[in-house]
Formats: C-alpha cells, structure tokens, sequence
C-alpha cells in the first residue's frame, strides 16, 4: 500500500508555472516544465520548473530554485511518476506511478447512476476541467506507458471532451491499452456509439457493469430507472460495431443469487463481449454506509461464483475474477483470478504473511479498512509437475 | 457517507405480459419451459401453477422469466429485439444453403454389410463408377450454393475403390476455387480397408478428413460387415492408427452404426473408440433405409431400447471425461449447441426448414442429383421422390426451386406441424420429410407415433435432466457445443 498524497513541508515554495509535473532524475536535462527528484547529498542543476526535495536535504542547496520538500509518505516517488501540485505546492498528489500496474486517472466525479456499492460515490458539480487534467497526465507519462484505466463518476457524461481525450490518447501514446469505465448507458445513443467506435483504436476496451439478467433488479442496485434496458443496449450498439467490451459484474448481496443468470444471459445475449469480470466489493464510500444493504462474504459465494464463472469459460467467454483472494475462491477458478487491485491500495491480511501462494494472489483492498472475507487464511502447498497440491492450513 | 435509496427495492410492479413460451413436465417436481429460441428454466409445479393462472404472483419468478424473456413489462422493446437477434443468429444459414456435397464416385464395394443403407455392387463392376464428365458437372453445380463453406464428402460403395475419381474432383474443386474462394475441405467416407501409403499422403498434402465406420468390438464390427476373410475390424484399426500416425489424431473419425446386436455392449463398444485414442463418437440410431428396412436385417430393435442403449452410454462417456479422458458424444454436442448457444452446427436431420436440399446435396455416380442420402437409397429401393433431377439436364434453379425439394420443405416446417409448434424441444429438433415419407407415408409425419419424434424427445429430455442434475455434465455439454 501506497500513500498518494501528502503535504510538502519545511521549505519555502514559489507560485508554480503548472499543476501536472513529470517527475526526473537529477540527470535529466533540464525543462521548466518538468520536475526533478534529487537525491540526498547531490547538488540542483538549474533549470527546472520544481525540485522534489527527499527527506533530509539540505537547504542550503537549494538557495533561489523553486522547491518543494517531499513528506516522508512520499519518498517512493520515482523518475517517470506524475505529480500534481497546487499552484504554492503545498499539496502533492502522485497521478502516475510508472511501476504501478494500473494508473487510474478520474475523469469526472458526477453520475448518471447512483449504485448501492459505489466505491466512488458520485458528486454532482461542474468538473469537466478533469479532462483536461488527464489530457496533461498522458503527455506526461513516459513513452512506453503499458495501461491506463479512465474512471469516473460516469465519463461519458462529458462525451465531446471524452472522445477528444481518447483521440489525443491516441495521438500522444499510441501503443497504450486503455481501459474506459462507463455504465454503458450513452452507447445506447447510436450516434454517440458511432462516434466512440470512429476513434479505431485497438487498444482501447470499455468496462461496463451489469448486475442482473433483467431490468428490476439492475435498476435497483444502480438506483436508476431505465438503466438496465440502456445499459444493455449500448453493450449492443457497441458489439455490432466490433467495440471491446469487458462486462463487470459486482458481486453483493443482492447479485450473489443471480450470478449464474447473469451468466447465462451474457452467454446467450452478449456472447460476443471480449471478457467478463466476477469483481469482490471494495468497501469503501456507499458500500460502507450500505455495509448490510451489499456485504456477503465471498467464502460464502464461492460455489455461485464458481458456477458462473466455469459457465462463461465453456462458453469461451474470458472470465476473469477480480478482488478476490485465493483462499476464499475454487480451486478451479485460481486460473482465472487476476491481481486487480491497484498497488497502491493493495495489501494483505495477516493471515496471508505465511502463505505459499501470496505472490499469485491479488491481496485484499486497505480501503476496505479490514472489511474483508472472515475466511481468508494461509495456503500451504507443495508444487507437484507445477500443479498445486496440497491442504489449506486453517488457523 | 450515507444514502438515500430513490428505489427501495426491485421493482416489479406495473403490467406485464408473455412472450412465446413451451413446456414440458420434465419429472414429476419439475417443468422445464423454453422460450422462442430454446433457452431453458425450470419451475417447480407451484410455480407453474402461478404461470398457468397468469402473471405470476411472485415478483423473484417474474424476475426470472424476464431474464430468459418469456415474461416482459407490456409493451417493452429490448426482449422482442434480443429474442430476434438470437433467432436471427440460429437461421443464418438459410441464407447460406448448402454447405455439404456428397459424391458418389462409385457403387462399388468389397464389403457386404448387412444393415447397408446403399445398394452396392460387386467391386469388379465398374459401370457404378462416376464418370469424369459426371464430377465435373456436379461440381459445377456444388459450387453454384451460395455458401461461403464448402465440404466435399466422398462416399460409396467404397469411394477408395474409385480413388482417380477422389483425385480428380479434389483438384478440380481446388482449381475452381481459385476464384470462388470458399472454406473448402474434403471428407473421404471409408472402410479404409484399401488406405494405403499413396492415398494417405494424397490426404496428408490435400489436407483431407478421413470418416470410417467402426461398430466396436471386433466380434460385433466383424458381424455386422463381412468381407473376404472376415478382417474388417483388424483392417479398420490399422488404418485408423496409420491415419492418425500421418495426418494426425483430428484428422481421422469413426462413425458408429447401431444394430440390435449392439444394444447391450455400449460400454464395450465406447472402449474399443477408447483403446484407439478416439476422442469423439456418435452413437447413432439406425435408419429405416436401404438393406437396412429389408426383413431379417437386425434392425428390429425398438426405440425405448435404443434409448436406453443411448443413455447408458452417455453415462458411461460422461464418466471417462470426469476421470480425465476426453471423449465427446457428437449427437449431444449437436444438440447441446442448439440448447446452449445461438448456433447450430448445421447437421442436416435437425434443422427447420429441413437440411435435404439447404444442407446437403447428393450427386449420385450416375449424375442423379438426390435432396439428401437417405433420399438416394430409396431411389435405389425404387421410390424417386427425392431425386431432383440428372446432371447436365437440370439447372441449378431448376433444381433448388423444383416441386420436388420445395414441397417437403414448405410442408414439414416444425414452427408449423401439429405437435411440434407447441413442443418445448422444437428450437433443438428439426423436421425429416424423407424419414416421414418412408416410415409413414407423409413428409410431416405423425409425431405420437413417428420413431424420429420419439427418439428426439427422449434423447432431449435426457440432455436436459443429466444438465439440470449435474453442473460437472452442464459445462462439459456447453465444451462439447462450443466444440462441435
């Protein structure tokens, strides 16, 4: 787990020239649009716009350069990381970690949905700014950038400044897969489904939930009406104009039920989206207020869970379990888990500290805050012919 | 944080209607119901009760039933276009008629089976051999289907008794498919007893399938297809084995043909696919043509015995893939692709409108063009009904728009014939005019009585329940259907 934000303390600062600064090494040449990290004991080369002092500089160094010295919960920032300042720095917050698996960049924090899970909880208020604050991250990362994830609130409730941002994507990172996350609902607008798909970038794939076979419940758990047959439609729209999709659907107390349904209506319905993710809550933001509305535990789950997962699978449909941890899961389903959680918030339980498969397992959320399965416990195993044997070793 | 919910919980209230939906009382707890397009759910008899009497009460059930789109809010789009789209997505080949080409290059053959479907001929006499001149014009022909995939199956007789012929179409289809450009492949149907070194690397560079036939054990095998020294089984072993050694183990099949004798030795008989490293079988039920409707030709076996035959043996397949052996039942899987998925697999016995004619053709070795196999051995038993026309005579439009391959079409459609318009199993099912006209006289057949109908429905209530029962079963038929 990593902080990601912190206040910069103990040196003077100047009023900065821009708020989003790709971090460089002390070797870097020079650029006032650019941030430099120096290290301990080495010596400023003028020039840059902002210097990232570590904990334990000496001042004097920097007599007469703009700098800022960094908390100590900040010291992993590396060269290629993105930081965002307030115009007198004093408030840093990392927008990209170049050796993080996943970068998510908030597109916008206003929604058309208003789910009873919701990591994120939605505000509603003008910030259509974030675009273009995201637009600056991507110049910033470095050119060999793999992923990003754009998140929201809903992003396509701006789709003239969404579809731009793509298209710049494009233009700035070509070889970066993009992962759009969306309800899916303006695709039901064949003109904006057209639009979207007019971008022909092969790396890009929207992420959409679907938490039901049929309108009532879906409603229900997005707390909209009318969004499930939307929702539904805009999948259409985009598979009939050869768009990746990847179905997400949430698991909680009121889908645990209605897994295998909602696998077999995506086998019969959707058969042709790419992939489909089975995603454990993280209980933060609504699903922690709504904590007895959505919590199940996911050891209780695990044979719905199996079940639809092995249904999308004979189907040839990419199922892929997300937020999961292995102890809680089917063995038959360990191939499919993926190590979802961003590093950031990403860590383990105690349990997990004598575990012999840690390394392949995707940790628990810490901002679920220890809101996390009461059966997560150490596997032992012996590797035969690469082959996982062995007992689980309860506590 | 907290929240207030707009929507306290699902809501199911409002109007709400049914869409096209069957049933069938599966066992006594249970109603199985199928919507427009085949998708299955299962109600207790409570449930049904409520469904009988209308919208049903519960608002779980209502939920239910929408999701496989039987039940919708009154008026609502999104289930009707869904339930199109699929439809659509199950009839595409109507439009891409006719994918399978049978040649019979000769007549001739060197065993003397007892249950033979084709009427065939000393293999010394080569007036049943097709004509250069005849292949031609039935490719022709073959490659006037609007079908971007094209298979060209050779059979007999024994059609390696006639190996030129197979040479000669193969290369010629190539050539003429230099400009048509279809998903070409061939099938040689064989004995295999001729397969020699010359032939299997003619395969091999052809990239060619072979089909054989093998009834397991070689006492059962042996008996059921005497030829000159009694060696069918031996030599239909050796060359499979030599078949799967040059061109590989998917390139070579065995086809199963059920005699009475086979009744009780299914799992013997699915040992003998086993011990071959078969991975797939079709344990087929026997049909009502050629020798096989003679007297005394062993096929007085009736179909609840069949059943059982089919039954036990599934089981016993079934048990080899859960102990680690794969090995796929293609009639189930056939089947279980029309109940798991939106495809089809285009067999020609279970389709509506019927396959004769859409999905396959038979150009006879003498330029007789037939609407389907079976259609060929009762001209051979001297009733023409399906034989469409004479190659070099009809045209194509003659022959695809002629009376004769129209009439069976129009009047069998399954979405029409009494009984089947109302089965829950008519989406898996198809019609088989030329079975009916054989059997009863009439291309739509009388279902209570009709042996297809029978047959189908026990094997689809079978499927259904082994699915229903057994998760492991349900996604092993769902590999099977996305495998065949």
């Amino acid at each position: 787990m990593l902080n990601l934000r912190g206040r910069a303390t103990g040196l003077p600062a100047a009023s900065l020239i821009q708020d989003v600064w790709p971090v460089r090494g002390p070797d870097a040449p020079p650029r006032e649009d650019e941030a430099c990290l120096v290290p301990v004991g080495a010596v400023p080369v003028p020039g840059f716009g902002l210097y990232l002092a570590q904990p334990g500089t000496a001042q004097a160094a920097y007599l007469g350069l703009p700098v800022v010295a960094l908390p100590p919960d900040l010291g992993h920032l590396r060269p290629g990381d993105v930081l965002h300042t307030n115009p007198n720095a004093t408030r840093l917050s990392v927008l990209w970690k170049a050796s993080a698996r996943h970068n998510s960049l908030l597109l916008t924090e206003r929604c058309d949905n208003y789910c009873l899970m919701c990591s994120q909880p939605p505000k509603e208020r003008e910030d259509g700014w974030l675009y273009d604050r995201a637009l600056r991250v991507i110049a910033c990362t470095p050119e060999d950038a793999q992923t990003v994830c754009l998140t929201g609130g809903e992003p396509t409730l701006y789709p003239d400044r969404l579809l731009a941002l793509l298209s710049e994507c494009a233009r700035l990172r070509p070889a970066m897969r993009v992962l759009l996350l969306s309800n899916g609902r303006r695709f039901a607008d064949p003109a904006f489904a057209r639009a979207y798909a007019a971008l022909d970038q092969p790396g890009l794939m929207v992420g959409i939930p679907l938490y039901a076979g049929e309108e009532a419940l879906h409603d229900y758990i997005v707390q909209a009406r009318g969004a499930f047959t939307e929702t539904v439609r805009g999948v259409l729209n985009l598979g009939a104009l050869g768009q990746r999709i990847e179905l997400r659907v949430v698991i909680q107390k009121h889908t645990v039920d209605h897994l295998a349904e909602i696998a077999e209506y995506i086998c019969r319905n959707l058969p042709f989206v790419e992939q489909v993710a089975l995603m454990g809550l993280e209980m933060t933001g609504f699903a922690r207020s709504n904590h007895d509305e959505v919590w199940v535990d996911p050891y209780d789950y695990r044979e719905q869970l199996a079940s639809a997962a092995l249904r999308l699978r004979a189907a040839r449909i990419n199922a892929r379990i997300y937020n999961h941890q292995l102890c809680t899961l089917d063995r038959r389903l360990w191939p499919l888990s993926v190590k979802s959680i961003s590093d950031w918030k990403n860590t383990y339980a105690e349990a997990c500290q004598s575990c012999s498969v840690r390394e392949q397992c995707g940790g628990v959320f810490s901002t679920s805050r220890g809101r996390v399965s009461e059966h997560i416990h150490a596997i032992s195993e012996e590797c035969e012919n690469g082959v996982a044997v062995g007992a689980d070793r309860r506590r | 944080m907290t929240m207030s919910l707009a929507m306290p919980s699902p809501d199911t209230t409002g109007e709400w209607e049914f869409l096209p939906f069957s049933f069938d009382h599966l066992d006594e707890a249970t109603v199985l119901m199928t919507n427009l397009v085949g998708e299955q759910i299962f109600l207790t008899n409570d449930e049904f009760d409520q469904v009988r009497s209308g919208v049903p009460r519960s608002s779980s059930l209502k939920r239910r039933l929408a999701s496989v789109h039987i039940l919708r809010r009154r008026g609502e789009s999104l289930p009707v276009e869904l339930l199109a789209m699929k439809l659509r997505t199950q009839n595409r080949r109507l439009a891409q008629s006719t994918a399978l080409h049978m040649f019979v290059v000769t007549l001739r053959c060197e065993h003397s089976c007892r249950y033979c479907q084709v009427s065939r001929q000393a293999s010394s006499n080569d007036e049943f051999d097709m004509s250069p001149d005849t292949a031609l014009r039935g490719l022709e022909f073959a490659f006037r289907s609007p079908s971007r995939s094209m298979k060209i199956e050779f059979q007999g007789g024994e059609p390696l008794l006639n190996f030129p012929m197979v040479r000669y179409v193969v290369e010629k289809a190539k050539e003429l498919n230099r400009e048509a450009d279809k998903d070409l492949a061939f099938v040689i149907a064989s004995n295999l007893v001729l397969l020699d070194d010359e032939i299997l690397e003619f395969c091999e560079r052809e990239g060619i399938y072979l089909s054989t036939s093998l009834d397991g054990p070689s006492d059962l095998h042996n008996r059921a297809r005497p030829r000159p020294g009694m060696d069918s089984w031996e030599r239909v072993v050796d060359g499979v084995k030599r078949a799967q050694d040059r061109l590989g183990p998917h390139r070579v099949s065995a086809l199963l043909t059920t005699s009475a004798a086979s009744l009780d030795r299914v799992t013997e008989i699915i040992d003998t696919y086993v011990g071959l490293n078969l991975h797939s079988i079709f344990l087929r039920p026997m049909s009502p043509y050629g020798f096989a409707l003679r007297p005394r030709s062993g096929r007085s076996y009736e179909v609840e015995r069949w059943l059982s035959f089919y039954a036990a043996g599934l089981d016993y397949i079934i048990e080899l893939n859960r102990n680690g052996y794969p090995i796929l039942e293609t009639w189930a899987a056939i089947i279980a692709k029309k109940m798991f998925t939106n495809d089809d697999s285009g067999y020609v016995d279970l389709a509506s409108p019927a396959g004769i004619g859409l999905r396959a053709l038979v150009y006879n070795y003498d330029g007789g063009i037939y609407a389907s196999d079976e259609g060929r051995m009762l001209a051979e038993m001297g009733d023409l009904t399906f034989r469409l026309g004479q190659l070099g005579e009809a045209t194509y439009d003659d022959v695809m728009l002629s009376e004769e391959l129209l009439a069976p079409q129009m009047t069998s459609l399954t979405h029409s014939a009494p009984m089947c318009v109302t089965c829950a199993y008519r989406p898996y099912c198809g019609s088989d005019p030329v079975f009916h006209h054989t059997t009863q006289g009439d291309f739509v057949g009388h279902k209570p009585t009709s042996e297809f109908c029978q047959r189908n429905l026990g094997v689809f209530r079978l499927l259904t329940q082994r699915a229903r029962r057994d998760p492991y079963v349900r996604e092993l038929f769902i590999d099977w259907a996305h495998s065949c």
